[in-house]
């Protein structure tokens, strides 16, 4: 069986995300690194596979972004994915949810993969929704935000995530994309020996023809959701900040500020 | 193209709050675009009286599908042949987590744009255009839509709820459903893990997340409300609900529940948007948390940068203290 995992090149926490005002686009200049939340789905591949709970024959990561996302893959494979293949095509810059799930679809098609692991959100884009766009075009069934699979027969899931009335439990058969949320895992830290490694993985680059993509489905101009401006919320005014320094004299600050509030 | 079909979820014989807002939004921008809002429902054996309420939120019409609850991609079915059979040039869905699962199957399924954190929908030329703020709400992105279809998913309690004391018409719609829809199935709905806590009653609650270390950081919390006495209660983030140290039931946000206490004070809480929506009411917000740039001090009007093990049983001495003078 194939596992094919999601992954996605994200701005790094600590940068200070903007968006260019002339295409509405983030900015995605300076320090960049693996999506946080893509590790939990890696860490899930992993532990499917090694459990030996269904016969993993790969695990293969899978991105679509420019070239600076190699290093996506290369931390990816590092974490324990057998390869990894790097979808790269101008044409596909500025690609809405709804054109980069059709495009990492048409990907996916070609590898046939059982199942599809993401994670629950990008840091950058936070949609939560490649997932069932990708599946809807795969024709496979699905499941967001899951933090327990068990396997069940080596063909059937059954998965439990948080929804809007409390914990559903759902059985889901193979070929399925899951999403996974940040509870289902603590994913480990790679060895020195993977990291040094990681380059040596295959890596296949793809472009948008080789997958057959269609040309007229993808990119900034061809998205179906078009940026048309930006505006600035309406100014809240700043909160008062203390910096803990001498606890009780804190304590006596919130306590008194709570005081004035007739919260006490 | 001008109707505007609403997806109503229903669970247990009650519409869920958020598809109620979605209509009433729906049934104001198809006045202003000059169509209708229509609403389907899919569930096993809605009554027609039940979907026929949506009449007084401003749905003109209501399709009833018979099919499986819980689960997106059976909805997007459902809607796919709404769509298919009407005259719709949008979709609309309240927050939640089915909306979003639903509203970008359907964008695949119709080859359409999909907005998604909604929190408003203004007319602009007869088209609708949807504001998503971005970057932890530093900014608000406008969106039209190219496709024939723009399918819009809002934020939580983006959308008021407004009753109209209008009625509907109810169709019942058969629905031929995928085959892949049919590869998952619901084993168990709505599990209440945990202690059933009201949290939607209180005028002070203490938030805890997973600052707290551990589930028995929570006991930080508990003496913290113990103190401030009276109506008073421990609520929580997805993040330590979803790893079993606080009730589902005490859980606010996007998939818990919406509070607007007097006070809101956050322990060890990033303040990520799936949280902020359930609390931004709240008239008073402090937050104790150790990282200067969390997001959560954006947002309040008190803000602690700090260790919570140093702070919190200190101030709930001085909170005891003060109580007693
Ligand atoms: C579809 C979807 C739905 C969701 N629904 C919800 C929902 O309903 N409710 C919800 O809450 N979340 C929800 N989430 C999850 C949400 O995105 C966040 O992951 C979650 O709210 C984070 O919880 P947290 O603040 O407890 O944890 P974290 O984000 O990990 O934050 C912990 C904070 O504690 C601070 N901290 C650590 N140690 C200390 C210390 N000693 N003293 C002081 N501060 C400390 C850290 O600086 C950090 O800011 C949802 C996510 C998705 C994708
Ligand atoms: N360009 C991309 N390439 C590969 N995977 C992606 C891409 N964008 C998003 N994903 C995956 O989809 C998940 C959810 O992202 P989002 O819907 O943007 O919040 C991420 O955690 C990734 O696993």
């Amino acid at each position: 069986m194939k596992i094919c995992v999601l992954v996605k090149e994200v701005p790094d926490a600590a940068v200070q995300k903007k968006i260019d005002p002339a295409t509405g686009r983030m900015d995605r200049s300076g320090e960049k690194n693996l999506n946080p939340y893509d590790t939990h789905a890696i860490e899930a591949a992993m532990q499917l596979k090694e459990s030996g709970a269904m016969a993993v024959d790969e695990v293969v990561a899978v991105t679509m972004g420019p070239d600076s996302a190699e290093r996506a893959l290369h931390k990816a494979v590092s974490l324990g994915a057998d390869r990894s293949i790097h979808l790269a095509d101008d044409s596909l810059a500025g690609s809405d949810v709804a054109a980069t799930g059709y495009a990492l679809s048409k990907v996916l098609e070609k590898e046939a993969p059982d199942l599809v692991l993401l994670g629950q959100q990008s840091d950058d884009g936070e949609c939560y929704t490649i997932g069932a766009v990708v599946a809807d075009h795969l024709e496979f069934p699905s499941l967001t935000q899951v933090i327990k699979i068990d396997v069940e027969g080596g063909t059937k899931l059954r998965a439990e995530r948080q929804a809007e009335y409390g914990y559903d439990t759902v059985e889901i058969n193979l070929p399925a994309v899951i999403s996974v949320g940040d509870a289902i895992n603590e994913p480990r830290y790679p060895s020195l020996k993977a990291i040094m490694g990681a380059k040596k993985k295959p890596l296949d680059k793809v472009s948008a023809a080789d997958s057959g993509i269609d040309a007229a489905k993808v990119g900034g101009d061809n998205s179906a959701a078009q940026w048309t401006g930006s505006s600035e919320p309406p100014k809240k005014e700043a909160g008062r900040i203390i910096e803990d320094e001498d606890t009780a004299e804190t304590v006596d600050q919130i306590v008194a500020w709570l005081d004035e509030r007739k919260l006490i | 193209m001008a109707n505007i079909l609403v997806y109503a979820l229903q669970y247990e014989g009650a519409f869920n709050k958020n598809s109620l807002g979605a209509v009433s939004e729906a049934a104001k921008l198809a006045a202003e675009i000059g169509g209708e809002a229509h609403a389907i429902v899919v569930g096993q054996g809605v009554s027609d009286d039940l979907a026929g309420t949506l009449g007084n939120y401003g749905a003109t019409k209501v399709l009833n599908v018979e099919g499986p609850e819980g689960l997106a991609q059976p909805v997007v079915d459902a809607m796919a042949a709404a769509v298919a059979a009407g005259d719709y040039g949008y979709a609309i869905f309240g927050g939640g987590l089915l909306g979003f699962e639903v509203g970008a199957g359907l964008a695949a399924r119709l080859d359409a744009g999909v907005a998604m954190e909604i929190t408003a929908v203004r007319v602009e030329g007869g088209k609708l255009v949807a504001e998503r703020p971005i970057l932890g709400d530093s900014a608000i992105s406008q969106i039209s839509f190219r496709s024939d279809v723009g399918i819009i998913i809002s934020r939580l309690n983006a959308f008021e709820i407004k009753e109209t004391g209008g009625t509907a018409a109810v169709e019942s719609l058969s629905v031929e459903f995928s085959p892949f829809s049919g590869q998952a199935t619901m084993i168990t709905r709505g599990e209440q893990r945990g202690a059933d806590v009201d949290i939607e009653g209180a005028d002070v609650l203490i938030a805890g997340g997973r600052g707290l270390g551990a589930e028995e950081g929570f006991e930080l919390c508990e003496a913290l409300a113990t103190a401030f006495g009276g109506n008073s209660a421990v609520a929580a983030t997805r993040a330590v609900v979803d790893a079993g140290w606080f009730p589902y039931a005490g859980q606010i946000g996007q998939t818990g529940k919406t509070v607007a206490p007097k006070l809101y004070l956050a322990a060890g809480i990033s303040g990520a948007i799936q949280h902020k929506v359930g609390m931004q009411g709240a008239e008073n917000i402090v937050a104790i948390n150790k990282d200067a740039n969390a997001p959560i001090f954006e947002f309040s009007d008190l803000g602690i940068v700090g260790d919570l093990n140093k702070i919190m049983p200190k101030l709930t001495e001085a909170v005891k203290a003060k109580k007693g003078a």
